[in-house]
């Protein structure tokens, strides 16, 4: 009997298992199709999109291994194509100040606010948590306003400095400082550590998971900017990728899909690597304070 | 005697916030109750300009109807889904598939969004959603779910309980932050679909998705800024006394 429902269990939850998966593998087909568009050719790819693009209507006819494969797309877009280093070039340089100074102006505060007692903390981290939950559109306005009075419009710092000091990361940086036990800080101030050397000793080492969690989620978020340089930058020359890509004429669909690839690779390179953090991030930026 | 440490550590951050949010939302504030070019003091009349225009009640009234729709269907399908993975071992895999789309940019996705939500309705808008935020809210519930005590359950078990009651009473009982979390996190990351509907559609789309990011997008490019500054205050004003409430409810 009990071998029997130990059967049943299991057959169950493997079938459960596998309909998660071919869900899972559906949420993921996006990504099948840019793959598959990537190298499929022009002609084979004008035939599939026409009804949708033309006459606006009916379905997309999609192989999911395309017949004549090839690589003339990547071609055009790496070889012949320098404008777009330029813009890959943006977003990389974009995405590295931002995080940059995310990490030295917001771990600091996330340990101030885990480690230090003052009066007026909490109404402080109150103000924090609302600026992060503000959309981008009610902050829009009062960036305008600094970045045109400090000239910064039309450059890359006009979409770099306000994002360095968005309190989202503080939150997530401060979950992971949180979960380092208050004894250990007391132990080693007894022992004479300064506070400096506490926060670079004790807090960096660990609390990096929280950290690199922050890394991550910002990494993600960054790499897809679209509201702040469509608002803050007019010269397209200095769009990142997120922003120009979708530019791309459907009659041009080849390319704009080899473009996609490049563009996804340092975000599923990311995604890989540190999955356990951005796991991590999501449940410390829904930490209770 | 920390007082000093708090302040050199969180310094340059408040400095910061102060300087590129803070003052300039004092500015904003200011610049609701005057003309444009002029500068004059206008009193509320930009305010009433907001509440007259007809976009920006098309805007509000769809914007509501969305979170409305999609955070809710949200939050449902990520604790369905969320409490039968608990009870599987080894979701690895599994998460990742659901938390990819996370990681992919939306210029990457917008070709297929064309493809297939050539509409570029209401719903492929809350599909689109769904679909980008499904990932975290399934991790954020399964690690509230994770953190119920064993011992709760097992004594609910124990004087009788069926699932659906061990569910009812004991399980969501014990889920509140996690919802007030998810909830949180769904309602800031429901502004971010304003990507994906400017990408698919431009700037003017059809009206069922002309939501409030589009009209201050808008404002913002035709330098209608007595407008635009009238509704941050609006929406700003809003959102806050929104996430105060949510943030005391929680607390009792």
């Amino acid at each position: 009997m009990r071998l029997v429902r130990r059967i049943v269990n299991r057959t169950v939850e493997m079938t459960v298992k596998l309909i998660f998966i071919v869900m899972g593998v559906v949420i993921c087909m996006p990504v099948f199709l840019v793959v598959t568009g990537s190298v499929m050719g022009s002609t084979d790819l004008q035939e599939c999109l026409a009804p949708v693009f033309l006459e606006g209507q009916g379905f997309v006819t999609w192989k999911l291994i395309p017949q004549y494969p090839t690589l003339e797309h990547y071609k055009r877009l790496l070889i012949e194509t320098p404008q777009f280093f330029i813009l890959f070039w943006n977003s990389i340089k974009i995405t590295l100040f931002i995080l940059a100074g995310q990490l030295a102006v917001g771990v600091p505060a996330a340990w101030a606010f885990a480690v230090y007692d003052v009066r007026g903390k909490n109404m402080l981290f109150l103000v924090y948590v609302v600026l992060m939950l503000l959309p981008f559109q009610v902050t829009m306005l009062s960036s305008y306003i600094v970045l045109n009075k400090l000239s910064l419009l039309n450059t890359h710092w006009a979409v770099i400095l306000p994002a360095v000091f968005n309190t989202f990361p503080v939150f997530v940086a401060y979950g992971g400082f949180r979960a380092i036990p208050k004894p250990l800080i007391e132990a080693a101030r007894i022992d004479g550590a300064g506070e400096f050397y506490i926060f670079t000793r004790i807090g960096l080492v660990l609390g990096k998971g929280g950290i690199l969690s922050a890394v991550v989620l910002g990494f993600l978020e960054y790499w897809n900017m679209i509201e702040q340089p469509l608002a803050f930058l007019k010269d397209k020359a200095l769009w990142p990728l997120s922003l120009y890509l979708p530019e791309i004429e459907w009659t041009q669909a080849g390319f704009s899909f080899a473009a996609s690839i490049v563009m996804l690779i340092p975000a599923v390179f990311v995604f890989v690597m540190g999955q356990d953090y951005l796991e991590q991030g999501i449940i410390y930026s829904g930490l209770k304070q | 005697m920390y007082k000093k440490w708090f302040f050199i550590f969180i310094g340059p951050s408040v400095v910061g916030v102060g300087v590129f949010v803070l003052l300039p939302f004092a500015d904003v504030v200011k610049r609701s109750f005057m003309t444009v070019m002029s500068q004059e003091f206008v009193g509320l009349d930009n305010y009433r300009r907001v509440f007259s225009n007809q976009a920006f009640a098309l805007a509000v009234k769809n914007t509501v109807r969305f979170t409305a729709t999609a955070i809710p269907l949200l939050v449902l399908a990520g604790l369905v889904i969320a409490l039968v993975l608990a009870k599987i071992n080894d979701t690895r895999v599994i998460k990742s598939l659901y938390l990819f789309p996370m990681a992919m940019p939306t210029a990457t996705v917008v070709i297929v969004w064309r493809m297939f939500f050539y509409r570029q309705d209401f719903d492929s808008l809350v599909a689109g959603y769904l679909w980008k935020n499904l990932g975290y809210t399934l991790v954020l519930w399964l690690a509230g779910i994770a953190a119920i005590p064993n011992e709760l359950v097992e004594a609910a078990r124990v004087d009788g309980a069926r699932w659906f009651r061990c569910l009812l009473y004991v399980k969501l009982p014990c889920l509140k932050g996690s919802l007030y979390t998810i909830v949180v996190l769904s309602f800031l990351n429901s502004f971010k679909i304003y990507r994906e509907a400017y990408l698919v559609a431009g700037s003017y789309p059809k009206e069922e998705i002309y939501l409030l990011q589009h009209i201050f997008n808008n404002w913002y490019v035709n330098l209608e800024l007595d407008k635009l500054s009238a509704a941050t205050v609006l929406v700003g004003a809003f959102l806050l006394v929104f996430i105060l409430v949510l943030n005391r409810l929680w607390k009792v």
